[in-house]
């Protein structure tokens, strides 16, 4: 058995060595700045000082993952890193499979191209100038102050408010990401399959139930798809946003675990402690997208791997 | 084949092209407002409430102003320096990984893949991240910009899918001739992949364009900013320090509001410079990066 392995590597070694080398550079590539840093964030378990280094720095089992737990502010971390999240999926999720949709029944070609241009144009747009964008207009005398002044409401300072923070959050997102995200479903409908739909007219199927029988059922794999890997990161919402849109006035709901994470561990140096709570939430973003993708495979026997 | 429309269809036709068009105008009307704004005096832009359609008083003083800041020069160089560079090294990376996946019969393809395609779902974190380009000596370098992200998982991948697609006979018919992997690699797999590859160039070059997270957590030296961490200074810390403008408060804040849409402007051009020929592209990498793996 050993052996007859043993040939077979050899006759691959053969083969192949010239591939291998050719690989080597990204192998090494992925162990030095991918695996090296999972190695390194062992210190999760240690009381991490740089002067005494990795190997220097003594053990101390989950402390500060308890210390996490017990922490005061635990709980609203939690909160905030979910509610946003599940907002986000809840509004952000659908809008692009409805502009599909709607782009779809669109015969106007020119139209069509327009919209799909003028809709993917946010996307390219940094995220600086976005939250600059965003703070502009939220400020008492941006843009948005003063439509709400135009229809009789009061200037205020936007973002200054935590009860609008998610609003602004998700709204601002969808409007990044809406005509991104729709051209995946596009290709999708241009997939379905005509017959289906001339089937469904001669059987007196108004645009209704051809949505419902016809048009659904054939893009469900691909939305079943994108809200898996949706969900899979539902924890790891991003903490570039964040730090570019938050306050001290707002963290009470807009300070997420990420971007805590990046206030202890960089701004603060409490290395340990932090890295603790990133791997946490590395572990519950695996937990989830494994859990997404079994779900999914039994109920649609569509899934990512 | 013609159905005769329905009223209901034709109510929903026109209510379709009411929303879509509502859409247009959400999605470019903060763009168009920035544009404008630029243009416009700041005092008139300062004292003006509502909706902008054209320039106030139309002036480029904001953008004279602008281009007055040596730190916005230097931001724009280093920018490029990260993505002549960063996209040369990415692309020879990225297209190196992508042939080998892209191989049959390699005995230990599929544990490679395996330890290449898992760090897409789990990673160490930021901090550990961090800590270790801090023990390579990356930190305070542009170099540490480039090395650490010279492969993206996820255009690795759909790379592969594109050089899968180049039929095996004319690699099999190459290697009885002799031709090495990097021989068929680059006369035979690159060439007949370029559409994909042209892709993959659009998609590392924007993401270098707007990246400035690890670039605000591993640089000290402001003279090694790039361009987006210089907007960030302006747009977003109020730090018109950097703008050395004379005068009064009064009149520092006035101009501030415009140079801040000009900087938007001068530092979103080039995006949308490219703009026609990514959204062609772009597209094709998003349809394909749908592939299941």
């Amino acid at each position: 058995m050993l052996r007859q392995f043993g040939r077979k590597v050899r006759k691959d070694w053969i083969r192949n060595r010239s591939l291998y080398l050719l690989v080597l550079p990204v192998i090494i590539f992925y162990l030095l700045f991918h695996y090296k840093p999972m190695y390194g964030a062992l210190i999760a378990f240690k009381d991490y000082s740089p002067a005494l280094g990795f190997s220097g720095s003594p053990w101390v089992g989950l402390d500060n993952f308890v210390r996490f737990f017990d922490g005061i502010y635990f709980w609203r971390l939690l909160r905030n890193t979910v509610l946003l999240s599940f907002y986000n999926i809840l509004f952000g999720f659908p809008a692009p499979i409805i502009l599909a949709l709607l782009l779809n029944e669109v015969k106007n070609e020119k139209f069509k191209r327009l919209t799909q241009t003028i809709t993917y144009l946010p996307h390219f747009i940094s995220m600086i100038v976005v939250a600059g964008m965003i703070t502009n207009f939220c400020m008492t005398t941006g843009l948005i102050n003063d439509i709400i002044v135009f229809f009789g409401g009061e200037a205020s300072p936007l973002l200054q408010n935590p009860k609008l923070y998610r609003t602004i959050y998700v709204a601002s997102s969808i409007w990044q990401q809406v005509g991104w995200g729709s051209i995946i479903y596009l290709s999708a409908l241009s997939g379905v399959d005509s017959q289906l739909y001339e089937a469904a007219a001669i059987d007196g199927a108004g645009k209704w139930k051809q949505l419902l029988h016809v048009t659904l059922p054939g893009i469900t794999p691909t939305i079943v798809i994108m809200l898996i890997m949706q969900i899979g990161r539902a924890m790891s919402m991003g903490h570039e946003k964040t730090i570019l849109l938050y306050n001290s006035a707002t963290y009470e709901t807009a300070d997420i675990i990420s971007s805590y994470v990046y206030r202890i561990g960089l701004l603060e140096q409490d290395w340990s402690y932090s890295t603790a709570i990133g791997l946490f939430n590395s572990l519950i973003n695996l937990v989830l997208i494994i859990l997404a993708n079994r779900v999914s495979k039994r109920l649609t026997e569509t899934s990512l791997w | 084949m013609k159905v005769r429309r329905s009223l209901g269809e034709r109510i929903f036709q026109v209510c379709n092209y009411i929303i879509l068009s509502a859409l247009i105008v959400i999605c470019i009307y903060p763009i168009w407002y920035v544009v404008m704004a630029s243009f416009s005096d700041s005092n008139a832009l300062m004292s003006h409430s509502g909706l902008l359609l054209a320039p106030l008083d139309f002036t480029v003083n904001a953008y004279k102003k602008v281009f007055e800041n040596p730190m916005l020069i230097k931001g724009y160089a280093n920018t490029l320096f990260i993505l002549v560079v960063g996209v040369t090294l990415n692309m020879i990376m990225t297209s190196l990984g992508a042939y080998f996946l892209s191989r049959k019969n390699v005995l230990f393809m599929k544990p490679i893949m395996l330890f290449i395609v898992f760090t897409m779902f789990f990673e160490g974190g930021i901090i550990p991240f961090y800590l270790n380009l801090k023990d390579l000596h990356l930190t305070n370098s542009l170099w540490g910009l480039i090395i650490p992200f010279m492969i993206q998982t996820r255009n690795m991948i759909i790379l592969r899918t594109a050089f899968s697609a180049v039929p095996e006979s004319l690699i099999e018919a190459a290697r009885i001739d002799g031709a090495g992997h990097i021989t068929i690699l680059t006369k035979i797999v690159l060439p007949l992949s370029k559409a994909m590859l042209a892709v993959i160039v659009l998609y590392y070059g924007v993401h270098i364009w707007n990246s400035w997270f690890w670039a605000s957590a591993i640089l000290r030296d402001r003279e090694l900013y790039p361009i987006q961490l210089i907007l960030r200074e302006i747009l977003l810390q109020n730090d018109m320090s950097s703008m050395a403008i004379g005068g009064d408060t009064g009149t520092q804040d006035a101009i501030s509001q415009s140079i801040r849409y000009a900087t938007i402007v001068v530092a979103t051009v080039p995006i949308l410079c490219v703009y026609p020929f990514l959204q062609k592209h772009f597209a094709k990498g998003t349809m394909v990066g749908a592939v299941k793996e």
